[in-house]
């Protein structure tokens, strides 16, 4: 696959198979068996041991371990940048303006063209945040969210130093009053802010359990953003539509971004395949 | 001979009024000059100023401070950087030059570290504006939530120690000094005043009593803290890189960034000492002992680190502008030609080039030269810190590259100076002269051990060569 994005890198073969092969429970079972039936190259040896590595970590089926591991999907073929994910979010974290858990980049193709790029926190397998904080507010949970104990946060902003995709942003003046919450004020629904403490996306952690999907999700008109689980491979769309993670992703070449900083995203993007979609009216 | 020999022992007669090294060491410490109160009041309203000014920060957010998303770091953290690295002349002044056994160090060697002993806790304050929660500061110091791997927490560890050091490095030449001050008011009427300075002393002198086997073993001492204060002095600048380094940031992601930040530190440091030593010889009369050629001899030190820092400054941005990956070359396109180009040149000319060129020529290199060189050099350097912790942190990450011209035009942040950081910034530079009059006013301006010693050896030496 070529890719006109030098932001959005492609996954290379081994990369593809590893983010399959880890995602996917039965799909690693039969792997297993096709390599111990000793058929397959060297590439593949090299999937299986990234397999035996991915066994050992929790995303399996042991019955104590977490029983899901959020990701998210990103159809940029879709975007048409209308923003709604932006201000869905907005309005029920009760954030400023200017404080986007979820911000819509707009982006230019080779042709010249834009294209839209949601952006939420890409809730990263290494997190380059996490480490840094001299407190250690910002914690990874089982459940691969990333987040932030705004109790903790003494406001150092050396995460946001961290973060290569500014997904952070900090609370610089009073935040956005907020009425009683549905949920506790936790690192799962930081709700309201708190004036000198950092603050990002959490995939509307403390909707999740109920099986509610995160605002973006749910108000996206176009159906580009997908929220789904890696254990059980299984990701929907706000319109309805549900997709098989493991396929889709190898189907339409997704990529991470900015996959050179190691930082292993939880959000896939599927790339626009140079925008042929004639999502954008301004274009012609 | 003998005539040589007379001004030194006449600077160990003790009695008031005379202009020996003693009397003149002391008349700080004993006398109140006309200038004293009402300068300490106007410096106090100054520092006043600046915590009513952090008040408001306090209650309103660090956005008043001019901080926002696209700039999250700016003037405090350069503050910090810079203010802690003024504090290094003290340790070169007095611990390098003492190991290296430049005589000529000793009637500095007290102003030099009571310029380190000051300067370094007002840079930690700025830690305080810098963070968010002020309130939860008590996180760094007390381990509850400690984590290790993060490098603001070394920071904050180097930065103590190096403190602690620092503590100990101006109160160990003290000891002797503070004996010879308790036989000089054994002299004067006691006043309430030098009681309160006697008991001092008293503590600090312990149970020294000058004993050539105790003068040993302190000078033993005090060579051990020298050299271990130099490495911890390294130690502080560079962690207090790291913080910026371990970012994946053009501009931050340097390897460069620790040698770079310890060399502008010795810069800015000698460069202080020259403006303190210069004040305090003006204001406490210590001609005699302080000469023009202490001020050369500095200034030949300071530009040495300032070469070593031009040559470094022009590595630095000459490999990240020439290897021209998307972020670096964008990051020194701002600095050399874009936005942050006039701080830029104004460091280059103003803090690189300008002190050589006044230090190369015989005619400018006079006391008012070294002094105005020193100025130069410690403006412009708190100038270049703006200069290199804002540019990365308005640096915009999520670029199309191909936006028209990438990210050279892109979305760059900018950092709004406002009052309330000025002030506070003022305030801390006010606090510099406060404080060391307030030190100059308990402990004796001069190393008077340290110079008694020097001569001695001096004395010696000749009786040596005239017994010889």
């Amino acid at each position: 696959m070529t890719t006109k994005h030098d932001d959005v890198t492609p996954l290379d073969e081994g990369e593809r198979d590893d983010l399959t092969v880890a995602a996917v429970t039965i799909g690693r079972r039969g792997l297993l068996r096709a390599a111990a039936l000793g058929g397959i190259g060297l590439g593949v040896l090299g999937a299986l041991t990234e397999t035996v590595a991915a066994a050992s970590q929790p995303a399996t089926t042991t019955p104590t371990g977490p029983t899901k591991q959020w990701c998210m999907i990103i159809d940029l073929r879709l975007c048409n940048g209308c923003r709604l994910c932006t201000t869905a979010c907005q309005t029920a974290h009760y954030l400023h303006e200017d404080q986007t858990w979820m911000n819509v980049y707009t982006m230019q193709n080779a042709a010249g063209e834009d294209y839209y790029m949601p952006r939420p926190c890409m809730m990263c397998e290494d997190p380059a945040c996490v480490p840094v904080c001299p407190v250690g507010a910002n914690f990874r949970t089982d459940e691969g969210l990333v987040l932030v104990d705004q109790n903790k946060c003494i406001g150092t902003r050396i995460c946001m130093n961290a973060c290569p995709y500014d997904a952070r942003y900090f609370n610089w003046t009073q935040p956005v009053p907020a009425p009683r919450q549905p949920f506790k004020q936790e690192p799962e629904w930081p709700v309201p802010q708190v004036i000198g403490t950092v603050g990002k996306c959490v995939n509307c952690a403390a909707m999740l359990p109920s099986g509610q999907l995160p605002e973006c999700v749910t108000n996206c008109p176009m159906g580009v953003l997908y929220f789904g689980d890696l254990t059980s491979d299984v990701a929907v769309n706000g319109m309805g539509a549900t997709i098989k993670i493991s396929t889709y992703l190898a189907e339409n070449d997704a990529v991470v971004f900015k996959e050179e900083y190691g930082t292993h995203p939880r959000v896939y993007y599927i790339p626009g395949h140079g925008q042929d979609l004639n999502n954008n009216p301004s274009a012609s | 001979m003998t005539d040589v020999l007379d001004p030194i022992a006449e600077r160990r007669v003790a009695t008031p009024g005379d202009a020996g090294l003693r009397a003149v060491a002391m008349r700080p410490v004993l006398e109140t000059p006309g200038w004293w109160w009402p300068t300490v009041v106007v410096l106090g309203a100054v520092v006043v100023l600046g915590v009513v000014a952090w008040v408001y920060q306090v209650a309103n957010g660090l956005g008043t401070a001019g901080y926002n998303d696209g700039a999250f770091w700016a003037i405090y953290e350069a503050n910090l950087v810079a203010f802690i690295g003024v504090s290094y002349g003290g340790a070169v002044v007095s611990a390098i030059l003492r190991l290296t056994h430049a005589e000529w160090r000793a009637p500095l060697t007290r102003i030099a570290e009571a310029t380190a002993l000051v300067t370094l806790p007002i840079g930690m304050i700025f830690i305080i504006p810098h963070l968010g929660s002020p309130g939860k500061v008590w996180e760094l110091v007390w381990p509850t939530y400690w984590n290790l791997s993060s490098p603001i927490l070394w920071d904050f560890f180097a930065v103590s120690t190096y403190l602690l050091a620092t503590i100990v490095f101006f109160y160990l030449p003290l000891i002797p000094d503070a004996a010879i001050a308790l036989e000089r008011f054994d002299l004067e009427p006691t006043s309430g005043r030098l009681r309160v300075r006697q008991s001092i002393y008293r503590v600090l002198v312990g149970r020294f009593t000058g004993t050539p086997g105790e003068r040993r073993r302190l000078n033993g001492a005090i060579g051990l803290v020298a050299i271990m204060i130099i490495p911890m002095a390294v130690s502080v600048h560079s962690v207090l890189s790291f913080a910026f380094a371990s970012s994946s940031r053009a501009g931050y992601m340097e390897t460069i960034l620790p040698v770079y930040f310890v060399v502008a530190a010795l810069y800015s440091g000698v460069a202080l000492v020259v403006l303190s030593v210069a004040a305090s010889r003006r204001l406490f009369h210590l001609e005699a002992f302080i000469t023009p050629r202490h001020f050369v001899r500095l200034g030949f030190l300071m530009i040495a680190f300032g070469a070593a820092y031009l040559y470094l400054t022009f590595t630095e941005y000459l490999i990240d502008g020439y290897s021209g990956t998307t972020g670096a070359s964008a990051w020194v396109y701002q600095i050399v030609a874009g936005r942050y180009a006039i701080p830029f040149w104004l460091y280059f000319f103003a803090g690189g080039v300008l002190p050589l060129v006044i230090m190369a020529f015989r005619r400018l290199r006079t006391t008012t030269g070294v002094v105005v060189a020193s100025t130069l050099v410690v403006l412009s350097l708190w100038i270049k810190r703006l200069v290199i912790v804002i540019p990365p942190a308005t640096e915009p990450l999520v670029n199309s590259p191909l936006k028209s011209a990438g990210v050279l035009a892109g979305n760059w942040g900018t950092y709004h100076f406002t009052w309330v950081p000025i002030s506070i910034t003022v305030a801390a530079t006010a606090a510099i002269p406060l404080l060391l009059l307030v030190v100059f006013r308990f402990f004796p301006i001069l190393s008077m051990a340290e110079i008694e010693e020097i001569d001695d050896a001096h004395e010696r030496a000749n009786v040596g060569e005239v017994g010889a």
